[in-house]
């Protein structure tokens, strides 16, 4: 029987210099802290990185809450390991505004549902999706993450802007629970990106929280199929404040 | 200031109804929750992945796994129900969120908003305002009614939008407008200003509703 249980090392030893990569998480929450840990021990450099976001800084958030270290994404940008984000959202972490004005970093911004569907298509074997964000707004003029000008399609009347899909090498995932096999799910609000991600790589990694045998929780709590996981790996924690 | 937002948020919260499933930006529109009357049911969107916002989570009660679209700890009602980025933005394209209250920086009379964006300053990004704009039937703006005596609403936008005629209503402490095909239509006024007053701080014509009221605070 296939094993698919492995250290986060051995995960990301195939991850090479200037690949994609996508990384789920939302601020942070959600995002697999021993894949972004193995990556930095790697020191694996010019990644293309799609994300909602650029994770947390250390600190983050601001108050008594903040976190020690660096959360998700962030950890990567801490060790100027990204020449390139994709991500709907780059205002929080200070890192990426820094990075941007030194030269190091480019970013291609996608609203978040647009995001979302373009992975989804990568995952799912669509040729892309039709939707009506981003119509007369710059999203409808800047080149894509590609260097692709967008297609503006008009359907009974409305305007829709055609999306392509977005692959990468890996995703690394966050999940909560999985079993041997890979089936999982992600609890609450650290579902985010941890779904769309799986399947929509060459390799789909997944950190859980919690292994579990299978057969030992009840199937219909797994939110994602196992068939689309090719590792997991174990010693991901609950997040620490 | 504090107290001129309280009045924008709190006659916000009177545009909704039992039952309704509603989104609230960071900020000024977050404050719209704390008014809603406690006697009708409105379930708040997150962005982020769920459906039920209840308030902001305490040491006490803090879940990490559960925060709010602007990265706060957050706690969740007993009816919420959780989903994955796709789920949550299928629900805001397809209109199923009704209404989405957000700030502007601009706002014209044809309905276009421009709030995410100044081109030459430190660059954020849209995250899901775009999606919002664009899909929900009904977008509120709530905001001062001026940048410090420069006009927010405008005839046409000159900031890069976040989408186009999309703005169904304008509340600001000046007032309540409605967007429609004809213009922007003033239907209350606070009682501490005058029409010249509102006319003034607007930067395009404002139509004069037949009916217009007081605007309410209590």
């Amino acid at each position: 029987m296939i094993n698919k249980i492995m250290t986060a090392d051995q995960a990301v030893a195939g991850v090479q210099d200037g690949m994609t990569i996508m990384v789920g998480g939302f601020l942070g929450t959600g995002s697999p802290e021993v894949l972004m840990d193995a990556l930095v021990r790697k020191g694996v450099k010019h990644l293309t990185v799609i994300g909602n976001d650029g994770g947390l800084a250390a600190g983050q958030p601001a108050g008594e809450f903040g976190g020690k270290t660096a959360r998700g994404i962030g950890k990567l940008l801490e060790h100027h390991m990204v020449d390139h984000i994709i991500a709907s959202h780059i205002g929080v972490n200070p890192m990426i505004n820094e990075q941007v004005a030194e030269g190091t970093l480019h970013y291609t911004l996608v609203p978040q549902g647009t995001l979302a569907e373009k992975i989804r298509a990568a995952a799912y074997g669509l040729g892309g999706v039709l939707t009506p964000t981003g119509v007369a707004t710059p999203m409808e003029t800047e080149l894509d993450e590609l260097g692709r000008q967008k297609k503006v399609v008009e359907i009974e009347g409305k305007k829709y802007l055609f999306e392509l899909p977005l692959f990468a090498d890996y995703s690394f995932i966050r999940a909560s629970v999985a079993d041997k096999f890979g089936n999982y799910y992600c609890s609450k609000a650290t579902k985010n990106f941890n779904y769309v991600m799986a399947g929509a790589s060459k390799h789909t990694i997944i950190a859980p929280e919690k292994i579990v045998e299978i057969g030992e929780i009840d199937p219909d709590y797994f939110g994602v199929a196992g068939v689309l996981v090719e590792g997991i790996v174990e010693g991901e924690k609950k997040w620490q404040i | 200031m504090a107290d001129l937002k309280a009045r924008i948020a709190k006659r916000c919260a009177k545009e909704f109804q039992d039952g309704d499933f509603i989104n609230l930006g960071i900020g000024l529109p977050t404050m719209v929750a704390d008014y809603i009357p406690e006697d009708i049911q409105v379930t708040c969107h997150s962005e982020n992945g769920f459906a039920g916002i209840d308030s902001v989570a305490t040491a006490e009660n803090l879940d990490v796994d559960i925060i709010n679209s602007g990265g706060t700890y957050v706690t969740a009602l007993p009816r919420v129900k959780y989903f994955d980025t796709a789920e949550s933005f299928g629900l805001v394209r397809g209109g199923h969120v009704k209404a989405t209250v957000l700030g502007a920086m601009e706002v014209a009379e044809n309905g276009d908003l421009a709030n995410w964006i100044v081109p030459g300053k430190k660059v954020a990004g849209m995250g899901g305002a775009m999606d919002l704009c664009a899909g929900c039937p009904e977008v509120i703006i709530v905001m001062l009614h001026t940048q410090k005596g420069a006009h927010k609403i405008l005839k046409k936008c000159t900031l890069p939008l976040t989408a186009e005629k999309c703005v169904s209503k304008i509340i600001t402490e000046m007032g309540v407008m409605e967007v429609t095909p004809e213009g922007i239509v003033l239907k209350e006024l606070h009682p501490d200003y005058t029409l010249d007053d509102i006319k003034a701080a607007t930067g395009c014509e404002l139509i004069i509703s037949p009916d217009l009221k007081p605007m309410e605070e209590e």
